[in-house]
């Protein structure tokens, strides 16, 4: 409970009670409740977040990759290392390390469920938004950990942009 | 539950809790009353402050009882800032400082104040002949920490008092982290004020106390009624004052046991870690600390990250300061002390309480060489 305020989802039930009389009682129990995952500015996870923090998907390295990124978040030091593989236009593999917060883990962890198997053209329509909602939301202070994954899928595709056109200059214009 | 953050706060003694209830029940008179209520409330004042000012080593008139550690920092900086404004402007401080602390000076500079923050070596200390090297005509305070909050690194102070007291400079210590860990005694640092929280030796929050040394000049940042000698006003709060004296009674009566069992407990916690687990640095080893207070680096992954697994495992410990965590720029004592970013970053504070167990400590082993591997597995640093 954030300072024994009453949530915005409960504030129309506050105000219904209070005409009804025994609106005291219910700020009481608010604060005899089991303290709940509040929204706003603090660090709590929910379940999802916490699933892809503690069992991350596509943890690991690609030897032979495609396109690879190396980006970091210098507002807080934390850094996330991305590599795909791309078959028919198409991210077939994708592999990440991270080093940061949950919110960095988890945030990671999402952006490779939601990149793979896409094409590269829907991959770089992914937004921080888009893995944000799919985990079920973050912590206000914590979206800007989303952001991270997100600019490492863009850079590691312009990588294999880069290298690809390198490679075989007349396929960009196809 | 594995509580592991006692620098944060500690649990309410079961005897402290009993020694307040009479006077939030039947004894809840106001102490300013003259009616018999309202003297017994008094006289439960003056016991309190009677016994804290002897933990002390104190008299019982410097003794003036706050809502907490910051107030008596707040009241003791800016009071004794405002009373000698005429005299000089300037103030000498830590780097290392609580925010309490740091924060208050910086307001000082807003007004007009320079304030000169110490520098500490690596292990944690400040050097009292930078003290004396930084004071001038115009220095009107010192203040500096007793032991710090996140690596419990106990600071030269007896040396700094007596600088003080020879160049005739009023001296501060926020004693906070100290109290109730250490013997301290108000003589033999020669400060002229110590601030002191309860709920840091297991008694009630919101209430502290800021010892003021007799004829300290001080300008009461707060205006009100005739309450503890003008310097804090307010309707005294006897239940948590109460409280506070028979904490730290029953912390200075038990201190040398504790201490011990402490020492120990981190010790062979310290000596395990080190031996089982690669890449760790705990910093301030190599200085003096209180003995409850282990801050530990762990190479190539990051604080809150351990700090979440071991909240998933029942572990309650704290990344650098319980204020900084919502704040992702590494700790300024760490900094302070020349730890790299990086490794700041992968910080834990263990601070450990009277009621931890060997078999509690075993277990945060176990759940440490796991947490670690796991977010080691994950990690795109790969250095070490
Ligand atoms: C060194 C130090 N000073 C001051 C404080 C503030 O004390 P309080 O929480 O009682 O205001 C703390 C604890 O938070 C502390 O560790
Ligand atoms: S705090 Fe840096 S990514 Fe989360």
């Amino acid at each position: 409970m954030q300072g024994g305020r009453v949530s915005g989802k409960n504030r129309g039930r506050f105000i219904m009670e209070k005409r009804t009389g025994n609106w005291q009682d219910l700020y009481r129990k608010e604060r005899e409740e089991e303290p709940k995952l509040p929204e706003g500015p603090i660090l709590f996870y929910n379940d999802l977040v916490i699933d892809h923090f503690t069992n991350p998907r596509n943890v690991g390295e690609i030897s032979d990759s495609d396109g690879y990124a190396l980006v970091g978040d210098p507002s807080c030091g934390d850094q996330m290392k991305l590599w795909i593989k791309v078959k028919k236009k198409k991210i077939s593999e994708i592999k990440f390390r991270s080093f940061g917060c949950p919110g960095a883990i988890a945030t990671s962890s999402m952006v490779t469920q939601l990149a793979l198997g896409k094409t590269i053209d829907e991959a770089k329509r992914l937004t921080d938004d888009d893995v944000i909602s799919a985990l079920g939301g973050i912590p206000e202070n914590k979206k800007h950990c989303s952001l991270m994954g997100i600019n490492a899928l863009l850079a590691a595709i312009a990588d294999y942009e880069e290298k690809r056109g390198r490679a075989n200059p007349r396929e960009e214009e196809l | 539950m594995i509580y592991l953050d006692h620098n944060a706060t500690t649990p309410l003694h079961p005897a402290v809790f009993r020694a307040m209830e009479p006077y939030m029940r039947e004894q809840f008179g106001n102490a300013s009353s003259s009616y018999r209520l309202g003297r017994s409330a008094k006289s439960a004042l003056e016991a309190s402050r009677k016994s804290i000012a002897g933990c002390l080593g104190a008299q019982p008139d410097e003794i003036v009882f706050t809502g907490g550690g910051t107030e008596s920092d707040n009241i003791a900086i800016r009071g004794v800032a405002h009373a000698l404004r005429s005299k000089g402007n300037h103030v000498i401080t830590s780097h290392i400082e609580h925010h309490a602390v740091l924060n208050t000076c910086q307001d000082l500079e807003r007004e007009g104040f320079r304030v000169t923050y110490l520098p500490v070596d690596s292990g944690g200390q400040i050097n009292p002949d930078d003290v004396r090297s930084h004071i001038g005509a115009e220095t009107i305070l010192i203040t500096v920490m007793l032991a710090n909050n996140e690596t419990g690194v106990i600071q030269p102070l007896s040396e700094v008092g007596k600088i003080a007291r020879e160049e005739q400079i009023i001296f501060h210590t926020d004693a906070v982290q100290a109290v109730g860990k250490i013997p301290v005694d108000v003589n033999e640092l020669s400060v002229d004020l110590l601030s002191l929280s309860g709920h840091k030796f297991y008694g009630p929050k919101g209430v502290g106390a800021l010892y003021v040394r007799r004829n300290t000049p001080i300008n009461p940042p707060f205006t009100g009624g005739h309450h503890e000698r003008n310097i804090r006003p307010g309707t005294e709060n006897v239940p948590g004052i109460v409280g506070l004296a028979e904490a730290l009674l029953l912390a200075t009566g038990s201190l040398p046991e504790v201490a011990q069992k402490l020492t120990g407990l981190r010790q062979r916690f310290e000596a395990t870690v080190l031996r089982k687990i690669n890449g760790v640095q705990i910093n301030g080893r190599s200085a003096p600390r209180v003995h409850n207070t282990s801050n530990m680096s762990f190479q190539s992954i990051e604080g809150e990250s351990i700090l979440l697994h071991l909240d998933l495992k029942g572990i309650y410990a704290s990344s650098g300061s319980a204020c900084s965590t919502d704040s992702p720029e590494p700790s300024h004592v760490l900094v302070a002390m020349g730890v790299p970013a990086g490794t700041a970053q992968g910080t834990i504070r263990f601070s450990l309480g009277k009621d931890n167990t060997d078999d509690q400590i075993d277990y945060v082993m176990e759940a440490l060489m796991e947490i670690t591997a796991r977010l080691r597995e994950i990690s795109s640093v790969r250095d070490k």
